[in-house]
């Protein structure tokens, strides 16, 4: 079964013929090509996936992509402004809040929905607010900085 | 990991059609999905329809009564729940339940419905297609055994929601909506003790809100024991309200989780009438212990789950008698 799905993905408005069982993050990889969400544990673990619906954090992997329907979703993708990066991208850069990479997509739109929310947290809000996003590389410190340091600077 | 069924998904506007759609065959509702979805991906369960309940009217609403009461819709998200000044201030349990279930991410999704309702669990059960093929099957799914009880004829899988035991102690109910007329149960009967069907919900029905009664005097707390702080299922849980007349203890609810097939109330009416003192704890810990049925249904060693059941019960009533 599948039926039209309308919502808007980073700030352009599409419409596409998405099955009923297709997972966000299905739809925002092979339909929208979309491939900077990552699939990690693929089960609701890991927060590799995670994108924004709405301004608030989301795990793709356990969202149905007609869950997002008539929402505002982002990707990590959409966080860059002509092909500059953003503060929160530019600040995991230099200061090695990425290492593989793999965890990034998801720490950062993660920390990009806090920001909004509380555009000045302290350590404990961010380690808290990242606390459903696991890394196996950086030991978390550096993230946190990386956090830190974004936050504050204009987008 | 498997792919999803081939399920339908409908979104009634409507409490009416979403019953309707409910009493079809294979019908499942949807609500945040951080339960759902991850089970079906592991082959646990193969729904035709998914009723996504997200579009019904004063759904998401947490609205603070005349009386201090709170009645809340069932698709109110545990982030919301657990930021609402007056569900922290009035009702700490509730607050400190809902913060407490899995990660920021999953909260900002999840909601009360999702985590009243949410499925049972066990080591022999939360495990991919083919691990639970090579084992056999168990008796919650497609097997005719139990591994956790050997010989049993009934499947002994957790109930680990955090938030049902905070609503239980709150002395809160239910709304149950569904093909007839909407039903009003206290939290407790939502559930029975049985791991394979451990909602008393009958087809078509679902949870529409909770009512909670204004706290008049009690004070509360929810406290959990888990692997990780920042994500896990409670190895146990416990809620804890409790009203103190000068030296006197006045009145004690305390409710467990994550020991039973369902949330279940520890009776304590030998506790209630005189201090809180070390014999209080101690009788506390027993009624704790009399309730709870801890089994190896966890990573976790039993024993370890029982013993931090009691612990958690007499720090929490202790904590909350000190508080003045
Ligand atoms: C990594 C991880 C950690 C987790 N940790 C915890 C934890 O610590 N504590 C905890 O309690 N939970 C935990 N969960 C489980 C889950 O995230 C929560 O229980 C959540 O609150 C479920 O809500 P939901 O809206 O996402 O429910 P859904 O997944 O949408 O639904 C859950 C079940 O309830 C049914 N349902 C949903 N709404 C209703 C309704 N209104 N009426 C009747 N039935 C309904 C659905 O059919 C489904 O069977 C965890 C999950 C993950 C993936
Ligand atoms: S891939 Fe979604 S949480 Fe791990
Ligand atoms: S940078 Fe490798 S998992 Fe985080």
């Amino acid at each position: 079964m599948k039926s039209i799905l309308a919502l808007t993905v980073n700030g352009r408005r599409r419409e596409d013929l998405v099955p009923d069982n297709m997972l966000l993050i299905d739809y925002l990889r092979e339909v929208a090509g979309l491939t900077g969400t990552k699939q990690g544990c693929d089960g609701g673990e890991c927060g590799a996936c995670t994108v924004l619906v709405d301004d608030r954090p989301r795990l793709a992997c356990s969202t149905l992509a007609h869950q997002a329907a008539g929402k505002r979703v982002e990707t990590v993708e959409g966080l860059s402004r002509s092909g500059r990066m953003s503060a929160l991208q530019q600040a995991f850069h230099e200061k090695l809040g990425t290492q593989c990479g793999f965890c990034t997509p998801g720490m950062i739109m993660a920390a990009e929905a806090l920001l909004r929310k509380n555009p000045d947290p302290d350590r404990d809000e961010i380690r808290a607010a990242l606390a459903g996003n696991l890394c196996r590389c950086t030991g978390y410190v550096k993230i946190v900085e990386s956090v830190e340091a974004a936050k504050g600077v204009a987008p | 990991m498997n792919l999803l069924p081939d399920f339908r998904t409908l979104r009634p506007a409507t409490a009416a059609e979403a019953a309707a759609a409910l009493a079809g065959a294979g019908a499942r509702p949807l609500a945040g999905g951080t339960d759902l979805l991850p089970n079906l991906r592991r082959g646990l369960g193969e729904p035709a329809v998914l009723v996504d309940l997200s579009a019904l009217p004063d759904f998401t609403a947490v609205a603070v009564l005349a009386d201090g009461g709170l009645l809340i819709g069932a698709g109110a998200t545990l982030e919301d729940l657990a930021a609402h000044p007056t569900v922290r201030n009035d009702f700490p349990v509730l607050a400190q339940a809902a913060l407490g279930v899995a990660g920021p991410t999953h909260r900002a999704a999840a909601t009360l419905g999702g985590n009243l309702c949410q499925d049972t669990r066990c080591i022999f059960y939360n495990q991919s297609e083919w691990w639970r093929e090579g084992n056999g099957w168990c008796l919650k799914l497609k097997g005719d055994k139990c591994h956790v009880v050997a010989k049993s004829d009934r499947c002994y899988a957790t109930y680990h929601g955090d938030v049902a035991p905070a609503l239980m102690v709150l002395d809160a109910a239910i709304d149950i909506a569904g093909p007839a007329a909407t039903r009003t149960v206290p939290v407790a009967e939502l559930f029975a003790e049985k791991g394979d069907r451990h909602l008393t919900l009958e087809p078509g029905e679902f949870v529409a809100a909770i009512r909670v009664p204004p706290p008049s005097g009690w004070r509360s707390g929810y406290e959990k024991a888990r692997i990780r702080d920042a994500v896990d299922f409670p190895l146990a849980g416990i809620a804890v309200a409790l009203r103190r007349d000068g030296d006197i203890l006045a009145g004690l609810r305390v409710a467990v989780t994550g020991t039973n097939s369902a949330p279940l109330t520890v009776a304590v009416p030998d506790l209630v009438g005189r201090p809180w003192d070390r014999e209080s704890a101690a009788r506390l810990a027993d009624a704790v212990r009399k309730t709870s049925l801890v089994l190896k249904t966890t990573v976790m060693g039993a024993k370890y789950r029982r013993r931090v059941a009691q612990g958690l019960a007499t720090r929490l009533a202790a904590t909350l008698w000190a508080a003045g």
